[in-house]
């Protein structure tokens, strides 16, 4: 390599440090959307009848739905018809040993800085490795499956476990909730599948990367997971996608069911290409996320640390059915360059003596605009109610926005609800007294970031703190000074 | 160690130091004292470097390097310490984490390696006791709901984990109660050698009892215009500053 190459490597590989593509043969669908492309996908998937109908019923509702525009993102018009729907690593051998991995494939695991046989043993984590749309590697399956635990690709939960599959796809979130909900429910590829029997407690967290990998083909991922009667499971959910010069679309759908004192605790780090310093290229990731507590005393617990995509739209939810069940929304959400985020929760109370807690740190750097948008329902039925609500904004920059929707509706007055609000700066004073000590201004704000964030990152598992750390580094890169 | 020479700064248009000329070698205490309004804190910032002190003229030269011509980063990695009159509070960042943070820069900057955690910890823990500081400081968010007393202590004790060339204490003895004075001053004194050199700046006199400085410089309208031995802190306690305003108004 000559002096010249190194010098253009150097200064061009830290700008997103995970953009690359793996070769691998692809299977990709032709580019377009219509019944054909369900069957297309449903066959592929080698999918029983019923789900083929469960598929074209969602994709009739979505022909009949608009887009919808009241988000506060802005976005030139999604062409749904110059998008391929389906695609799948050719090689899918049924493995049972890393060894046994396409070893492309164990490049990109490298690449992304996941070492699996090191997290598999240290940090004791199972790894459900969806590379696009199908899931290539399961690992401590027969573990879990020793103590019941159900964890693997949605397609094959599909085909192993249609009455679980049948009994509570779609039950949280209807296929014709939102457009891209009807959207994903008629396309989706894959996704991880979770089931926790009666009184289990899930003994490693389980995690999913997902990745998008072919250009131009949307990712449709579905996730479902069922937590039985005093179970327990911790879901981690972490992202990385190569660099790509036009916009990919993903829209995906988590459904969580918590049934009686169970606890499911959903942890997201979201790090997909956010565009260019211009704003050119990046992910549109479109998510509806939404659990049920559908038990007495039952537990959601939503974490997101959110800092790639060019547009993020997405509201992790929790229904509070049970009495006296609990959701909660921990988020960062950092926005550089000309990124968009409009992210929230909704926490609808139900059940009687319901709680819900609510804590978001926007951090808005660059020309991006934030939004956190959060509803806070009490229903009639919901007795003694109560909401903790904190929303907190950073501002690193002039030219970029924080903008705050809260929306309560409040039909039981027993109900007590507590709303705090902060806007802030990165003060000139915080700066100079970091600087005094010797750290020059990108060190300070990120050292100023990361303790503004605690709260959330206190929330993740360890590792995973770590890696969220890194990644919000990543993203304030270049964002000062 | 530090020379400056005919320095003029302003803030906002306004002229708030005019000629000023000091010369501090290693080893030396200076005390800076001086009536409110004096410049003494413009003193502090501009060395330090901070935004909005418009040097006008003159130069500083520290450890044979332009002083003016750095980053306020540059100085503090370059050894010059200023403990905060104000320090501010940074939510969510612990004394540990900031601290580890300065330090390694500061070796990284002498081309040492980092510290690692357990290095750390003994190194603090020994400097704490020494303050008679609680080791459970170090998991505190950084000054944040920290006394007007724990917020000085804690300044003196990233003083002495960071070992600077150069401190300049900025009115450290104001809000400290006598015993924290003492230990304050302990840690100061603990830490003087013949390399390192102190700039102290006070109102009162009370804290030279305890840092014992070897020049006492008035500070009056932007300019030193007194310096004496340790004894002339005592005259200005007992006599006020009218007399140098006298003096001072006589000559000009």
């Amino acid at each position: 390599m000559s002096e010249s190459d190194k010098l253009i490597r150097a200064h061009t590989a830290s700008e997103y440090a995970y953009g690359f593509v793996t070769d691998i043969d692809q299977e990709i669908a032709p580019k377009g959307l219509s019944e054909d492309t369900v069957r297309f996908i449903s066959a592929k998937k080698e999918e029983p009848e019923w789900m083929l109908a469960w598929r074209l019923k969602a994709f009739r509702a979505w022909l009949q739905m608009e887009e919808p525009r009241w988000q506060n993102v802005h976005y030139p018009a999604i062409d749904f018809q110059d998008i391929s729907y389906y695609a799948a690593p050719r090689k899918k051998p049924a493995l049972n040993s890393l060894d046994e991995v396409d070893p492309e494939l164990l490049r990109t695991y490298e690449r992304l800085g996941i070492p699996m046989e090191e997290q598999k043993v240290l940090a004791g984590v199972a790894v459900d490795f969806v590379m696009d749309s199908t899931s290539v590697l399961t690992t401590f399956r027969k573990q879990l499956q020793e103590i019941g635990v159900i964890f693997c690709p949605i397609s094959e939960a599909i085909r192993e476990y249609p009455d679980l599959v049948q009994r509570y796809l779609g039950t949280v979130v209807p296929a014709r909730d939102n457009f891209y909900a009807a959207l994903n429910s008629a396309v989706f590829s894959d996704g991880s599948f979770v089931y926790i029997p009666k009184g289990v407690r899930c003994p490693v967290e389980l995690s999913t990367y997902f990745r998008i990998n072919a250009a131009g083909s949307g990712q449709f991922e579905r996730t479902l997971i069922i937590a039985e009667d005093d179970s327990y499971v911790s879901y981690l959910e972490g992202c990385t996608a190569p660099q790509r010069d036009e916009h990919q679309l993903h829209a995906a759908v988590v459904e969580l069911v918590a049934l009686d004192r169970a606890e499911i605790k959903y942890s997201t780090v979201q790090n997909w290409y956010p565009g260019d310093a211009e704003g050119k290229g990046g992910v549109y990731n479109f998510v509806t996320k939404r659990g049920i507590c559908r038990g007495y005393k039952s537990k959601i617990s939503w974490t997101q640390v959110e800092t790639g995509s060019a547009i993020t739209w997405k509201y992790p939810s929790c229904i509070l059915k049970g009495d006296e069940s609990v959701g909660e929304f921990y988020s960062v959400a950092m926005t550089n360059h000309h990124q968009q985020a409009d992210t929230g929760t909704k926490m609808i109370h139900i059940g009687k003596n319901t709680r819900s807690r609510i804590v978001s740190k926007g951090i808005s750097a660059g020309r991006s605009q934030n939004s956190y948008r959060g509803l806070v329902k009490i229903n009639k039925t919901a007795e003694n109610a109560y909401n903790y609500s904190q929303c907190d904004s950073l501002l690193i920059d002039d030219k970029c926005g924080a903008h705050t929707f809260p929306y309560l509706e409040v039909s039981n007055n027993t109900a007590q609800v507590e709303h705090e609000a902060t806007t802030s700066k990165i003060g000139e004073d915080m700066l100079f007294y970091c600087n005094q000590r010797g750290l020059d201004d990108e060190a300070a704000v990120q050292l100023i970031v990361n303790g503004y964030c605690k709260e959330i990152f206190k929330q993740l598992p360890m590792e995973f703190a770590a890696e969220a750390q890194k990644l919000l580094e990543i993203s304030l890169e270049g964002s000062v000074g | 160690m530090l020379s400056i020479q005919n320095l003029a700064v302003s803030i906002d248009d306004k002229a708030i130091l005019k000629d000023l000329n000091l010369d501090i070698r290693p080893g030396e205490v200076h005390a800076i004292m001086g009536p409110n309004g004096s410049g003494k804190s413009t003193l502090a910032s501009t060395l330090a470097g901070r935004d909005g002190y418009e040097v006008q003229s003159g130069s500083v030269r520290f450890l044979d390097k332009d002083l003016l011509d750095m980053d306020p980063d540059e100085r503090a990695r370059e050894g010059l310490f200023l403990a905060f009159q104000y320090p501010v509070e940074i939510p969510g960042v612990s004394v540990a984490n900031f601290l580890k943070a300065a330090l390694n820069e500061r070796r990284k900057h002498q081309g040492q390696d980092p510290l690692d955690a357990r290095q750390f910890l003994i190194e603090a823990k020994k400097e704490m006791a020494a303050l008679e500081m609680d080791p459970s400081f170090l998991s505190r968010s950084l000054n944040e709901g920290f006394s007007g007393g724990e917020k000085k202590r804690n300044e003196i004790f990233q003083m002495a984990m960071l070992q600077p060339k150069l401190a300049i204490l900025d009115e450290t003895d104001s809000g400290l109660d006598i015993d924290a004075l003492r230990i304050v001053a302990g840690g100061v004194n603990a830490l003087r050698n013949g390399q390192n050199a102190f700039l102290v700046i006070t109102h009162y006199q009370r804290l030279l009892d305890y840092i014992v400085p070897d020049f006492v410089h008035v500070l009056y309208d932007g300019r030193i215009v007194k310096t004496g031995p340790k004894e002339l802190a005592q005259e200005l306690e007992v006599r006020g500053y009218d007399w140098i305003r006298e003096e001072y108004s006589a000559i000009a």
